[in-house]
C-alpha cells in the first residue's frame, strides 16, 4: 500500500489533489481510498488530505501516520513542524516552493517545485495542487500522468480542465529531465 | 458499474436509484454534501418525477417527509448531530404514523462542546424512537443499506434509518459499485402505500389515543419491531441473491467462530479493526470480529448465538451515556445475560478522536480490562482538569 499526505491551506485544493490522486489510480485499476481532516473549512487554514492507493481492498480508515508521500502545496506550513511527521525512510517529498527548502530530512526524495508559478503560468490562478501531481506522477511512478489527465478530464470540464492538465503536464515533464530545483 | 466516488455521492445515487417522489432536507455538516448532491441529480433531471423541497429547519424537513409520505409517496430526507436533536419530536412521530420514511443521519457528535465531528452520540439519542436504524461499515454498504432501506421500511411500514459515519465515509472517496436501474426496479417495486390521505376520502392519522388503548399500541409497535428483525435477514439475502454482496441483513461475523475473542462494533472502524485482527491472529491469537449492522430492533437472539462462544467481547463504542457508560455494551449485556462472556466496554472515537492500529491493538491484547475504558483518553489532563465535587457541602439548612 502506498501512503499520500497532501498539507495546505483552505482555496489551494488540497482536498480535491486527494480526490484526483484517488481517481487516477481507479482508472489503473487500483484500490484508492482519499479523505481529507476537516476542521476549519476557511480559505488559507491549514488542510490536511489523505490517499492510500492498493492493488488489495483497503480496509484501514485511521489517517495517514506514515506516508510513502508527502505533498506540501504552501510553504509556510513548514514553519509548523508536524508537516513532515512519520514520513517513511527513502519516502518523497513534493514542496511547492521556487527556491531549494532547508530541511534536517534524512533518507528522503526532496522535490521543490515552483507549483504555484507553473500555475499562474498555465491556469492563471495560483491553485498548485494539480501541477504537484504532474510532478508525483513523475518522480513516483505509482500512477501514469496519463491517469492524472484524465481524472482532472472528468472533474473539471471545458477550459478549466484543459488549463489544470497543461500545468500538470508542465510540471511532469519539467520534473522528468529534473529541472526543478 | 464501479465508480470512484465520495460517499455522499453514492448515497444520493443510491437514492435517485430507488425513484423517491420527495426529497426535502436542511443541510448540516456532515450530511451536506449528501442532499446537494441529490438536489442536483433532481435539477438535472437524472432523478425525474421528484420534488426537491428547500425546507427552513430539520423539523420542517421530517415534518414534510412526513406529510408526503403520509400522501402516499416514497420520501426521502437526512441530517446530522443537532439536526436530528432539532427535529425529534417529528422523529418519534413517524414511527406511530407508521410511514416508512428513510432517513440519512450522517453520524455526528452532539454538543455541548460543540463539535462537527464523527461519533454515534446523535443515532444513540433516538435510539427507542421506534425507527430502525442500520449503520454502514463502508461506503459500498451505505449505498446498498438505502436500496434495501425503502424496502425494509415500506414493508414493515416503519421509518428506517441509515447511519453513515460523517467525514470517514461521508467525505472519503472510495470505489463503489453503483447498481443499474433496472436491477434497482426488479429489486425494489413500486411504491404501494399502505396510506394514502385524499381529501375525497377523508380518514385520520395519529389521533389521541386515551389510557384504555395507549398500552396496546405501545406493546403492539414492541411486537412489530420484533417481526422486523427477519424482515432485515431477508431483504439482506434477497438483496445478495440479486446483487452478489453481502451488505446489509443482522450482523457479520469474521472469524467469529472459532475465536476466543470478540471484538463488537458498529460503522467505519469495523476496517480497521479486522485489519488489526488479521494481524493478531497470524501471531497466533484468536480474534473475530462481528459488526452489528442493524442497531433497532436490536438482534439480541442472533448477537447472543454468535458470541455464545466467546471467552471475551470487546465493545468499541462510540457513544456512551454520562452516568452509566456505553450504550451498546449495556445492551448486548442484556442480550449475554446468563452466558459466561467477559463483556467490557472500550469508547472511542467521541468527537472525531482518531481510532489508530496501535491503538487497539494495545487495548485488544490488555489483560484484567476494567468494565469500561476510555481509548487514548490523556490522562494528564483528566488529572489537571478533574475538581471532585465534596458531597453535601453546598451550604444551606
Amino acid at each position: 500500500m502506498f501512503q499520500i499526505r497532501i498539507h495546505g491551506r483552505g482555496g489551494q485544493g488540497v482536498v480535491t489533489a486527494a480526490e484526483l490522486l484517488s481517481v487516477a489510480a481507479f482508472l489503473e485499476k487500483k484500490y484508492a481510498q482519499a479523505f481529507p481532516s476537516f476542521g476549519s473549512e476557511r480559505m488559507g487554514a491549514p488542510v490536511t488530505a489523505f490517499c492510500r492507493i492498493s492493488d488489495k481492498e483497503i480496509r484501514l480508515r485511521e489517517p495517514i501516520l506514515e506516508p510513502n508521500a508527502l505533498i506540501i502545496q504552501d510553504k509556510t506550513l513548514l514553519g509548523s513542524s508536524d508537516v513532515f511527521n512519520g514520513i517513511v525512510d527513502n519516502g518523497y517529498v513534493f514542496i511547492n516552493s521556487p527556491s531549494k527548502v532547508e530541511n534536517n530530512l534524512k533518507n528522503i526524495n526532496l522535490m521543490c517545485i515552483d507549483a504555484t508559478g507553473i500555475a499562474l503560468e498555465h491556469i492563471g490562478k495560483p491553485i498548485p495542487n494539480a501541477v504537484l501531481l504532474g510532478s508525483f506522477a513523475a518522480l513516483t511512478g505509482i500512477i501514469k500522468i496519463d491517469s492524472v489527465i484524465e481524472a482532472i478530464k472528468a472533474k473539471f470540464s471545458g477550459v478549466m480542465g484543459e488549463k489544470n492538465i497543461d500545468a500538470a503536464v508542465a510540471a511532469y515533464e519539467k520534473t522528468k529531465i529534473g529541472g526543478v530545483v | 458499474m464501479l465508480y470512484q466516488l465520495e460517499g455522499s455521492q453514492a448515497i444520493a445515487r443510491a437514492i435517485a436509484l430507488c425513484r423517491p417522489k420527495v426529497i426535502c432536507a436542511y443541510p448540516i455538516t456532515p450530511q451536506t454534501h449528501i442532499v446537494e448532491a441529490a438536489g442536483e441529480l433532481v435539477r438535472s433531471g437524472e432523478l425525474s418525477d421528484c420534488e426537491y423541497i428547500n425546507v427552513e429547519s430539520e423539523m420542517a424537513a421530517l415534518s414534510v417527509a412526513i406529510g408526503s409520505e403520509a400522501a402516499g409517496v416514497r420520501s426521502y430526507t437526512a441530517t446530522s448531530s443537532q439536526g436530528l436533536l432539532y427535529m425529534m419530536e417529528a422523529v418519534y412521530n413517524t414511527p406511530g404514523l407508521e410511514l416508512p420514511v428513510v432517513m440519512t443521519l450522517g453520524n455526528r457528535a452532539v454538543g455541548s462542546p460543540i463539535n462537527i465531528w464523527n461519533d454515534h452520540s446523535d443515532a444513540m439519542s433516538a435510539r427507542d424512537a421506534g425507527w430502525i436504524m442500520l449503520f454502514a461499515e463502508t461506503n459500498q454498504e451505505a449505498a446498498d443499506l438505502h436500496i434495501q432501506a425503502f424496502k425494509i421500511g415500506e414493508q414493515a411500514k416503519c421509518p428506517i434509518m441509515v447511519c453513515v459515519d460523517g467525514f470517514i465515509l461521508t467525505h472519503a472517496y472510495d470505489q463503489v459499485d453503483i447498481p443499474s436501474q433496472q436491477d434497482v426496479d426488479e429489486f425494489l417495486p413500486p411504491y404501494n402505500p399502505h396510506i394514502s390521505l385524499d381529501v375525497n376520502n377523508p380518514m385520520a392519522i395519529g389521533t389521541m389515543v386515551s389510557p384504555e388503548y395507549f398500552m396496546e399500541v405501545r406493546y403492539l409497535a414492541h411486537r412489530k419491531q420484533m417481526d422486523i428483525v427477519e424482515i432485515i435477514q431477508c431483504t439482506g439475502e434477497s438483496f445478495k441473491k440479486k446483487f452478489g454482496r453481502d451488505s446489509g441483513g443482522l450482523l457479520h461475523k469474521y472469524n467469529v467462530d472459532d475465536a476466543e475473542t470478540v471484538v463488537v462494533a458498529m460503522g467505519s472502524m469495523i476496517g480497521t479493526i479486522k485489519d488489526v485482527v488479521d494481524e493478531l491472529n497470524d501471531e497466533g491469537k484468536k480474534f473475530g470480529v462481528l459488526s452489528l449492522t442493524c442497531f433497532r430492533p436490536f438482534p439480541a437472539a442472533a448477537l447472543a448465538d454468535s458470541l455464545k462462544n466467546a471467552k471475551k467481547v470487546i465493545v468499541i463504542e462510540k457513544a456512551f451515556a454520562p452516568g452509566i457508560g456505553g450504550v451498546l455494551s449495556r445492551e448486548i449485556e442484556l442480550a449475554m445475560l446468563g452466558g459466561n462472556s467477559e463483556i467490557i466496554s472500550i469508547v472511542a472515537g467521541l468527537g472525531g478522536r482518531i481510532i489508530t492500529k496501535p491503538m487497539l491493538k494495545e487495548c485488544f491484547l490488555k489483560k484484567n480490562n476494567e468494565k469500561t475504558t476510555f481509548l487514548g483518553l490523556k490522562e494528564d489532563t483528566i488529572a489537571r482538569e478533574y475538581k471532585p465535587i465534596k458531597s453535601c457541602n453546598y451550604g444551606g439548612a
